[in-house]
């Protein structure tokens, strides 16, 4: 009992003590979901990401905005390891989940991934029926049994605004669905996979407003469970739907800041300029 | 003088329109005429028994079962190493020297004349591991010779397959072997199943290659070690020397009539497949 509170107490230190190092000032109550410290990613030696430091905390909308090719994609990639597949990809720095390093050298990347789950800019439903679209992750992870699945893939519906839409035609084919469904077929997909944070690659740069809002809305619902972090070519969204927000540009991380006063009043001067459209 | 965009289009139409149906009419014209001299020699009996005096009398069962045997040995030989061989080619290496050799090898045996595979199986089966004539020697040869299509048309299916459903795969925490079985060759399988089908027919009707491999004997093979005479062989021999044309017809009528039976059930199958996995 006393040992556990001394390891408590030692994790939440050591916490602290990284978000202080990264930069990010620490409000003792809030301990970090995860933490980039000083990460730099390349490409065939090529540097993509350059020294990037920030938190993400439990229930928050971390939305990360920027021009294209300023690392965006790469830094959401990075949390999830799927920049391991790519040719010459090599990382300098940490980056914590719980604590734990996610590059450490036990990791069992497989498992890392279902607890980052990651929604792709392209409504990608793997071309099978609604229902094992959503049991796929789930039964990769040991689960069995028709009612635990019926289970999670309701829960996982529901949680992604879906189930009154599909609940009578799980059969269905999942391509058949409308773009903003099967984006949110993707999404339910990896919440049946019950992550620690959710990755959404820009969810909603193919949709249409109303189905925008539909999965906006999901998001600001999903966050009391997850946190988000949100990349994004669409600053009006990134103001609406986030807490706080994150400015990348040609890799490097110009500023990070509550949503609002990124906006209202931002500290950078190329931040302003990208807000407000005077870019380049 | 330009045309207008109206009339060029009618004419490339036309002209589309004429070469398809040139070709459809020439294959049709080929099975009718092969047909309307095989078919009224095509009787139960011709189909349920073994030929007397040469193949002048009685019927083809013997060659029916030689050549599924042969056919089916082959394909069942083939179809798998040619299906991991796609797959490690596109899975599991990167582009590279090794790749551009083993793909470009596959090519070379593509185009290589079946009588050649048949003179390479009679030196190296036949005669070197000493299987003789037979059903073995024939199957080995086929596969060899068959091989090169499996791998490229799975390979072509393998590729096809969108990059998504493997950064999919991935992110919902699949190894490399779950999105390789359970995502990347279940969305390729209509592909890999067309080209195995393909083969399948090609070994039906492949006569050079088992001529000098499997043999010619007449009578029903009962092991796969003994010499058998495939249906497209049995074919070759009456036509060419002369023993019966009505039978060579009715010969030429089965391997049709089977071979159109194969590629119906093959795609009924894979409808079927493709409906379920939609």
């Amino acid at each position: 009992m006393g040992e556990t509170g001394n390891n408590e107490i030692e994790a939440r230190a050591r916490q602290l003590m990284e978000a202080m190092v990264a930069g990010q000032p620490a409000a003792p109550s809030v301990r970090p979901k995860m933490v980039v410290d000083r990460f730099t990613a390349s490409f065939g030696g090529a540097e993509s990401l350059k020294n990037i430091s920030l938190t993400i905390n439990p229930r928050e909308r971390l939305a990360i905005i920027g021009p294209a090719g300023g690392g965006k994609t790469t830094f959401l990639r990075s949390l999830n390891r799927l920049n391991d597949l790519e040719p010459g990809f090599s990382h300098v720095g940490r980056i914590l989940l719980d604590g734990r390093d996610i590059y450490g050298p036990d990791v069992d990347v497989p498992a890392l991934r279902r607890q980052l789950g990651m929604v792709y800019a392209v409504p990608a439903p793997l071309p099978w029926s609604i229902y094992e679209n959503l049991i796929f992750g789930p039964q990769l992870k040991g689960a069995k049994g028709r009612d635990r699945l019926d289970e999670i893939v309701e829960t996982a519906l529901r949680g992604a605004f879906l189930w009154d839409e599909v609940k009578d035609r799980l059969k269905m084919n999942a391509t058949d669905l409308s773009g903003g469904q099967q984006q949110r077929l993707c999404l339910a997909r990896v919440l049946a996979l019950e992550p620690e944070v959710l990755l959404l690659d820009e969810p909603c740069s193919g949709l249409d407003p109303v189905a925008t809002a539909k999965i906006e809305d999901a998001m600001a619902n999903l966050k009391a469970k997850y946190p988000v972090v949100l990349v994004t070519n669409n600053t009006k969204q990134a103001a609406r739907a986030s807490d706080r927000t994150a400015f990348f540009l040609m890799g490097e991380l110009i500023e990070i800041g509550p949503t609002r006063a990124l906006f209202t009043n931002p500290v950078h001067g190329r931040t302003s300029d990208y807000i407000t459209g005077n870019f380049g | 003088m330009r045309l207008s965009p109206c009339v060029t289009q009618r004419i490339a139409v036309t002209i589309l329109w004429a070469l398809a149906a040139t070709t459809i009419a020439v294959l049709l014209f080929i099975v009718a005429f092969i047909l309307t001299r095989g078919m009224p020699h095509l009787t139960l009996e011709f189909l349920t028994q073994s030929p007397r005096s040469m193949g002048r009398e009685g019927g083809v069962l013997p060659m029916i079962v030689g050549t599924l045997w042969v056919a089916g040995l082959a394909v069942m030989i083939a179809a798998p190493v040619g299906v991991i061989t796609a797959i490690y080619l596109t899975e599991y290496t990167r582009e590279g020297r090794l790749t551009d050799v083993i793909r470009f090898g596959a090519d070379c045996l593509a185009g290589i004349p079946s009588i050649i595979f048949g003179l390479f199986g009679f030196v190296f089966f036949v005669i070197t591991l000493g299987m003789g004539f037979s059903v073995v020697s024939g199957a080995l040869t086929l596969a060899l010779m068959v091989l090169p299509t499996i791998i490229r048309t799975s390979e072509e299916a393998i590729r096809a397959v969108p990059r998504s459903y493997r950064d999919v795969s991935y992110g919902l925490g699949a190894s490399r072997w779950d999105m390789v079985t359970k995502v990347v060759v279940r969305s390729a399988l209509p592909g890999i199943g067309t080209g195995i089908v393909l083969s399948i027919g090609r070994c039906f009707s492949e006569t050079a290659a088992v001529m000098l491999t499997a043999g010619s004997a007449l009578r029903m093979p009962t092991s796969a070690f003994e010499s058998t005479r495939t249906l497209a062989l049995h074919f070759y021999i009456l036509a060419r020397e002369g023993i019966s044309m009505p039978k060579a017809y009715a010969t030429a009528s089965v391997l049709i009539l089977a071979i159109l039976a194969i590629n119906l059930c093959a795609y009924w199958v894979m409808r079927r497949f493709v409906a379920k996995v939609r």
